[in-house]
């Protein structure tokens, strides 16, 4: 086997490789952006996108550059082109190589991985609190600082229609189990906290535009925290297995800006004071 | 504990083969009773081959479901069961059963011995696992419905599963005693019965992964069968090891379950490199690369499997130090698993390969468990897992590591080594339409699920918002693909047994290396009575 | 040693190893209780002192969320007084909880708690709480529960303010049983 051989086949190959690779990447992405994260409308999503989005490449690089070495022996090296087998078992040359390259590689990973993990942990300075209560099958949101509290449950018409056999047509329904009854409704450009905890078992608060999730406890409090850049309604859903209706309970976020949110306190807390 | 030793010519009635074959003839004597390590491993492999449909028809359950938006077929809560047991029944019942059954036949063979170290505990190890899983099983059909808080079982939601969970501990408990068992005479019969010349260092990789193995069950069966017992006792016994309210800590429970988990995750794979590892060589027609690293790069992994268990966790509310050690450490797991990836190449490069089914199903998994391998990678990255974790994105992460991973692994080596057990050779077109459908299906089911969990789709939910139906249909036509082509492997299976007319040369392959392949085909009851002189490692000898 | 003696050694030993794994996975309860106290992991690592000798005062200011939850088991109000106070290092402090019986019945009330962000337990000292006791309430009756503590000054830097949360369950509280519900 001529070494230009070697050549034009590895670099055919490649090419496969990255159209396979960009058929499978890339081009589910083009029509719609369901396929991949999302970017959201936080930094910490961003954060979280973009580390998302290097590892990804690292991870199709390597994939790219191991199966190019592997399908360049499968065309070439075969029997049926009366390829002799060589007889080398081993390299230590080559062995310390695939060892330190791929460190070097996962150093260069942690190093975003982790100022992005220290900016998430970090909830200090946050401008206002809400907390979260988890339960079989609804979210409780309590504004520490303004007494206004609520629950949060699956809207009537996804619920009509999910029963089993409705007979109604999911896609029918608006936002169909991606819809509540009461949304979380929150100022832009504000940090906010959140404590997080749960009233009878393990549930985790997911809404993807902010960037994270995070469990829900009974008799523990977690925290987290965001600070939206843009308002808009987000929709996430309880990731964390809570029994039958784990798949019922999504969270909607609305997120205003700051003086439609002040209107928006001001009339719950005439609510629920008309309310007592 | 039984620890006695075979006496070939004295063990078992003679059945007047010529051929130092002493089966007994009587069918209770032959299959209940057996002491003999090829007969055990037959069981263990049909015992999880039927598992393996059973768990396969919980999945079709779940696919059915998720075809499309809206519930049509099971209620919620049974939905949960499908997919709790789906996952207990694949990874005790089917995956590791079926790892237990190879070594069974091939590692006395491998080593140059006549039978297992531990014949009579080898017969109970097997037998425990028929009444572990009809117990398991039976729950399903219990008032209280079988377990549903998934195979993690973490409480406090899996303290409400009703009465039927004391049967779901009993069982794990049954399984776990099991697989020890197994272990133990795993180990022994590696430690005690090479024969002369099989220095540690020679032995051929499977043996190597499996005596790891075999370790890691050990030191993490119990760990599972603590932890289950404690969320018995809270359940029944109003102890308080989980309990939040009486000063325990639900979130224990996931440290101590993923002490066990992340070691099992290895458990179900390292026996798979084993294989990888004997069958690239043979169709090569050239030396294992790296043998020596490829031991160490095992024993490494194994080594970091116990210190990386929180990464299946980092939502649930850690010190900043805590996740960033648990990232670190996972991510370097990364580097012996290359090396093995790395020297598989190597192993083909240059080599003058052949495409026989086991080699198909070999590069097959090769490919596609470095996909898994490195969407694992992706998943150990803390704050990029604040948005996978529970999501699609983690079951096709697991999934690829599982079913190309381990399952083509298993389906390696059963058409690398059926003509070695049955005498037959297996016929090769239906073992190519097996292989080409399962690997182009196995891609359907589960690579749409990446973009599923990306997008935001929950794992362990029965019911979808509708933008993401179009990749759940795909998903749940590739998964009905896959699982009736599996049914071509139970003809193949049946037909190499049975039927096949062409008989196997003792090598059966070309290019195959180790001393199965010195022993007929198939080999007599007991493998090696005069043990063989060793002189070299097989695997990386370079002629 | 023959054959038979071996394979018995190695599964006696084994079967050791294994029976001493199972005694770890128990062993985990305790070790892992030590490295909540010692990694603050959890948010509990709180220490109990039965005085103030420990505070030595400092200039620098934290600010305390006093956080209260009620389990739906127990028919209890239960809030804090003042819910979000600044307080200097090391000075001896109390703060007041406030919990009210709504139930038609006598209850025993037992509360759990803890620490946000979980490096924080580390640095707080409490001298007394009515979490340490089990509480009784009267139908309709409130009391007035407090917390006796102090933050240890060498409180890293990055900490500006932290959550104490506290939980109150029904004594005796099974997560097995929904009959409550
Ligand atoms: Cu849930
Ligand atoms: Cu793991």
């Amino acid at each position: 086997m001529k070494k230009e051989n070697t050549v034009i086949v590895a670099l055919a190959v490649l090419a496969a490789l990255v159209a396979t690779t960009w058929l499978i990447l890339v081009a589910p992405g083009l029509g719609s952006n369901e396929v991949n994260m999302t970017r959201g409308v936080t930094q910490q999503s961003a954060d979280h996108f973009e580390l998302h989005m290097i590892v990804l490449w690292i991870c199709a690089i390597i994939g790219i550059g191991v199966f190019t070495v592997m399908f360049t022996s499968i065309v070439l090296h075969r029997k049926s082109r009366n390829h002799t087998p060589a007889k080398f078992s081993h390299s230590t040359k080559a062995e310390i190589i695939w060892t330190v390259i791929p460190v070097l590689i996962l150093v260069g990973m942690a190093v975003p991985a982790t100022t992005a993990l220290v900016k998430m942990e970090d909830s200090s300075g946050a401008e206002m609190t809400v907390k979260i209560t988890g339960f079989q099958w609804r979210w409780k949101y309590e504004y520490l600082d303004e007494d206004i509290s609520f629950i949060s449950s699956l809207d009537p018409n996804s619920n009509a229609a999910r029963q089993l056999n409705s007979g109604m047509v999911p896609a029918n329904v608006d936002n169909y189990l991606l819809n509540v009854d009461h949304p979380l409704v929150l100022p832009v450009g504000k940090k906010i906290k959140f404590l997080i905890t749960a009233d009878d078992v393990i549930h985790s608060w997911w809404v993807p535009a902010l960037g994270w999730k995070r469990d829900a406890i009974p008799g523990f409090v977690n925290e987290a925290w965001t600070n939206i850049e843009k308002p808009g309604t987000y929709r996430g859903q309880c990731a964390e297995l809570c029994g039958k209706d784990h798949g019922f309970m999504p969270i909607v976020v609305i997120a205003l800006p700051q003086d439609e949110y002040d209107t928006w306190v001001s009339e719950q807390l005439a609510e629920q004071g008309a309310a007592l | 504990m039984s620890t006695e030793v075979i006496h070939p010519d004295t063990h078992h009635v003679d059945d007047g083969h010529d051929h130092g074959d002493h089966k007994p003839s009587n069918f209770l004597d032959r299959w209940l009773f057996t002491t003999n390590h090829k007969d055990i491993g037959t069981l263990y492999l049909i015992f999880s081959l039927t598992m393996f449909f059973i768990g396969g028809s919980m999945a079709m359950v779940i696919r059915a479901e998720l075809f499309m938006p809206g519930l049509q077929l099971v209620e919620p809560d049974f939905f949960n069961q499908m997919t709790t047991m789906h996952a207990l029944i694949m990874v005790f019942g089917a995956v590791m059963p079926a790892w237990v059954g190879f070594a069974n036949w091939l590692i006395p063979m491998m080593i140059g011995a006549p039978d297992m170290a531990l014949p009579r505990m080898n017969n109970w190890s097997f037998w425990i696992l028929p009444f572990a899983f009809t117990m398991l099983l039976s729950t399903l059909f219990m008032d209280s419905g079988g377990p549903a808080a998934g195979w993690t079982l973490y409480p406090p939601l899996v303290l409400q599963t009703g009465t039927s969970f004391a049967f779901v501990v009993f069982a794990v408990h049954m399984m776990g005693v099991s697989s020890i068992m197994g272990s133990i005479n795993i180990i022994a019969t590696i430690f005690n019965m090479r024969a002369p010349g099989m220095r540690l260092l020679r032995m051929p990789m499977f043996v190597w992964t499996w005596l790891i193995t075999a370790f890691l069950l050990i030191a993490v069966m119990p760990v599972l069968a603590g932890a289950v017992t404690m969320l018995l006792t809270d359940h029944f016994f109003s102890t308080n090891f989980f309990n939040a309210a009486g000063g325990g800590d639900p979130v224990m429970f996931q440290h101590i379950f993923w002490f066990f988990g992340h070691p099992e995750v290895y458990i179900m794979i390292l026996p798979a490199f084993g294989v990888i590892s004997e069958i690239l060589p043979t169709f090569s027609r050239k030396p294992l690369f790296g043998y020596g690293s490829m031991v160490y790069a095992t024993a490494t992994i194994a080594f970091l499997s116990f210190i990386v268990w929180a990464h299946h966790m980092f939502t649930v509310g850690m010190p900043l130090q805590g996740e960033l050690y648990f990232m670190y450490a996972t991510m370097l797991i990364s580097v012996p698993t290359g090396v093995k990836v790395f020297n598989w190449v190597s192993t083909m490069w240059q080599g003058s390969m052949t495409f026989e089914t086991p080699m198909l199903f070999a590069i097959g998994f090769v490919v596609l468990f470095t996909i898994g391998g490195l969407s694992g990678l992706m998943l150990a990255i803390t704050a990029a897992d604040f948005q996978y974790h529970d999501t699609y994105f983690v079951v096709a992460h697991f999934h690829y590591v599982l079913v190309p991973g381990s399952v083509f692994a298993l389906m390696a080596a059963t058409y690398y080594w059926l003509p070695k057990f049955t005498g037959n050779m297996y016929s090769e077109k239906w073992g190519k339409i097996h292989f080409w459908s399962s690997a182009i299906f196995v891609n359907v089911l589960f690579f749409p699920q990446h973009y599923l969990g990306l997008a935001g789709m929950p794992r362990r939910i029965p019911d979808y918002s509708p933008q993401f139906a179009d990749f759940n249909m795909i998903s749940s036509l590739g998964g009905f693909a896959f699982g009736a082509t599996q049914l071509i492997f139970v003809g193949v299976v049946l037909h190499c047994a049975y039927r096949s007319k062409v008989k196997a040369t003792p090598e059966v392959w070309e290019g195959s290396r180790g001393l199965e392949w010195t022993l007929d085909s198939p080999p007599a009851y007991h493998s090696f009575n005069t043990p063989p002189v060793v002189t070299h490692n097989a695997l990386s000898r370079a002629d | 040693m023959n054959l038979q003696e071996k394979n018995r050694k190695v599964t006696r030993r084994l079967v050791l190893v294994a029976v001493g794994m199972f005694g770890f996975g128990f062993a985990l309860w305790p070790l892992y209780t030590v490295l909540c106290e010692v990694t603050g992991l959890g948010g509990r690592a709180i220490q109990v002192s039965e005085d103030n000798t420990g505070a030595v005062a400092s200039d620098r200011i934290v600010s305390i969320r006093f956080d209260a939850s009620v389990n739906s088991s127990l028919p209890w109000e239960f809030k804090a007084k003042e819910k979000v106070s600044e307080f200097n290092l090391g000075v001896p402090s109390t703060a007041y909880y406030v919990a009210k019986n709504v139930g038609n019945d006598a209850i025993i009330g037992q509360a759990t708690y803890n620490v946000t962000p979980p490096e924080a337990s580390l640095y707080f000292v409490k001298t007394e709480c009515f979490c340490f006791t089990e509480q009784l309430l009267q139908a309709d009756e409130s009391q007035e529960m407090p917390v006796y503590f102090y933050i240890k000054p060498d409180l890293p830097e990055h900490i500006k303010d932290i959550t104490l949360s506290y939980t109150f369950y029904r004594h005796g509280y099974d997560p097995s049983d929904r009959s409550h519900l």
